[in-house]
């Protein structure tokens, strides 16, 4: 759907050359939602204004449903800047204009008739959840709602790909689920392309399927949201995955807590996928004749799986806690850890 | 009583120049208007960074507005003689006032238009340009309408200075009451008229002030 190759963007200043965006190449399927995180700095804001050329690329070459943007004329490229849409961190709305006449800018531009242009946003409306705020101006509407304005108004044209730049970042986290579940709507409904652009772990895992970490101009990590929340490689990965998981150190206070007041054993269990919505532990007590007791845990749902961590103490006799242990490494996809034998 | 206060004051006259002044004022504000959008659009366009990114032009427009607003009014009336002499027929009267009073006012409004547009929300203008959007239509329905309080302020104060400016016309000549004042007031020492006239074009001013910033606080939809 989205390919791009070699693409690169550089500032020239007074004094020296900021290379923002570095040799990137990157596919992107159709109907996914692909997230690129970063640090701020780390070019990702100007890597998705390449992508519609609000930004000319240095070098490369993308090219979006089979249309080389980067070899468009500036006539061809308003037509095909039409269906891409577009929504940003402060929304960008006209205050100027109410509710409704915002979200028929974008018709207005493509020239489309009142009477469809009416229509049209009126279903809009409907689909951002706006009904009853069609008079309103954007100052009269909280951060949410004027995301949806946003989001509205960047799917007026019926665009193909749908371009997010920090689009939740200015909004509080209960705002932000909302918003996040929107665009995941927006995703199964209408079967768009989402290219996302976030600081924050939580919007990939809620909503990404695929996922790119870019640090320093270039993408230095990238794959699919659970492999990459797993097995992160890169040092800033792990710091975005820390940022959702909790880190390490955490784990490290609670050995030092067990070993100093606890007896049986310390058990970490990684869950992935399915199995995090057994009910395992129960299952665990019942077929053996062990004590189980959860000290720290976290699962995260992810779109489409879960993924966490459960710190159990468990205790009992020495056999009956192998044979549990190894029932879990056996007939579960739990990983399971023991990381300390207090006897 | 009036006629013990104010001996010399003819109403008939007075009304006349009030209305002479209202005439020059609001027809050199509408060409203001116009020419001094046109002006601040160049000058906003042709900036480092703008949509039509000019330096030479930009300096060009520059400098025009420099100078024009450089030059004391009084003399610029007398300089545009010819041009007016050209242009309307004749020297004399509120029409022959309206060349010089908008080339005296457009550059300095022209300013202000610039510093509006300046104000305009860079983001928003990005979001036009992702849609889509041509030139024209990001001039005449994001910039113009989100800067329009801005404007609207901008002719207000513009138009406080025409009304001073249509009184120095007035005394070489163009009509108003400022020709009221200083031909029948001054030169005959009759000092009621003087009087009589200041208080019309302060009244004047009030209201151009009244009406620009009613309108600025209305459309402000912030």
């Amino acid at each position: 759907m989205i390919s791009i190759k070699g693409l690169s963007k550089t500032f020239t200043t007074m004094h020296n050359q900021i290379t923002a965006v570095d040799d990137l190449t990157l596919d992107i399927n159709e109907g996914d939602i692909f997230g690129v995180i970063g640090y701020s700095g780390a070019g990702k804001s100007t890597f998705v204004r390449l992508l519609n050329r609000l930004e000319e690329p240095t070098e490369g070459e993308i090219v979006i449903d089979q249309q080389e943007i980067t070899a468009l004329s500036s006539n061809q490229l308003r037509m095909t800047r039409q269906e891409i849409g577009m929504i940003f961190q402060h929304f960008n709305l006209l205050w100027s204009r109410t509710v409704k006449a915002n979200i028929a800018f974008p018709l207005e531009i493509a020239g489309i008739p009142k009477r469809e242009r009416e229509e049209r946003v009126e279903e809009l409306i409907e689909l951002v959840g706006l009904t009853g705020r069609e008079k309103a101006y954007p100052s009269q509407l909280s951060g949410g709602q004027k995301q949806r304005v946003g989001i509205a108004r960047a799917l007026a044209n019926r665009p193909k790909v749908l371009l997010c730049d920090e689009a939740t970042s200015a909004l509080d986290p209960e705002t932000t689920n909302a918003i996040l579940d929107l665009l995941v709507d927006i995703n199964e409904k209408l079967g768009l392309t989402i290219i996302l652009i976030t600081h924050e772990m939580h919007v990939i895992r809620k909503i990404c399927k695929q996922v790119a970490v870019m640090e320093n101009g270039k993408i230095v990590e990238q794959g699919d949201v659970l492999d990459v929340f797993l097995r992160p490689e890169q040092q800033v990965t792990k710091k975005f995955v820390e940022q959702v998981m909790g880190s390490d150190e955490q784990d490290d206070d609670l050995e030092q807590l067990f070993s100093s007041s606890q007896t049986g054993r310390l058990l970490r269990l990684h869950f992935v996928g399915e199995t995090a919505n057994q009910p395992l532990i129960s299952k665990l007590a019942k077929l053996f004749s062990v004590d189980i007791n959860i000290l720290q845990g976290k699962i995260t749902q992810m779109q489409d799986d879960a993924y966490g961590t459960l710190f159990v103490q468990m205790d009992g006799e020495p056999d009956e806690m192998d044979r549990a242990v190894q029932y879990l490494a056996d007939e579960t996809s739990v990983e399971v850890e023991v990381i300390q034998h207090v006897e | 009583m009036w006629n013990d206060w104010f001996p010399n004051i003819e109403l008939q006259e007075l009304w006349v120049a009030t209305y002479e002044t209202f005439y020059m004022t609001i027809l050199a504000l509408a060409g203001t208007f116009v020419f001094g959008i046109v002006l601040g659009l160049l000058l906003y366009l042709t900036m480092k960074g703008g949509i039509w990114q000019n330096k030479a032009l930009n300096l060009i427009v520059a400098s025009v507005v420099n100078v024009f607003r450089a030059i004391p009014f009084i003399i610029l009336i007398l300089l545009l003689f010819p041009f007016t002499d050209f242009l309307i027929g004749t020297i004399r009267g509120p029409n022959a006032a309206l060349p010089a009073l908008i080339i005296g006012s457009a550059p300095f409004y022209g300013r202000l238009v610039e510093i509006a547009l300046k104000e305009v929300d860079k983001g928003v203008v990005e979001a036009a340009k992702a849609m889509g959007a041509k030139t024209r239509t990001i001039i005449f329905r994001v910039l113009l309408p989100e800067s329009m309080p801005a404007l609207i302020s901008g002719i207000t104060v513009t138009a406080i200075n025409l009304i001073g400016y249509t009184a120095m016309a007035g005394v070489i000549g163009a009509g108003g009451l400022g020709n009221y004042a200083y031909f029948f007031g001054f030169q005959r020492h009759e000092f009621d008229v003087v009087f009589i006239c200041t208080v019309l074009i302060v009244l004047i001013v009030f209201l151009f002030q009244f009406i620009g910033d009613y309108v600025s606080t209305k459309i402000d939809k912030r």
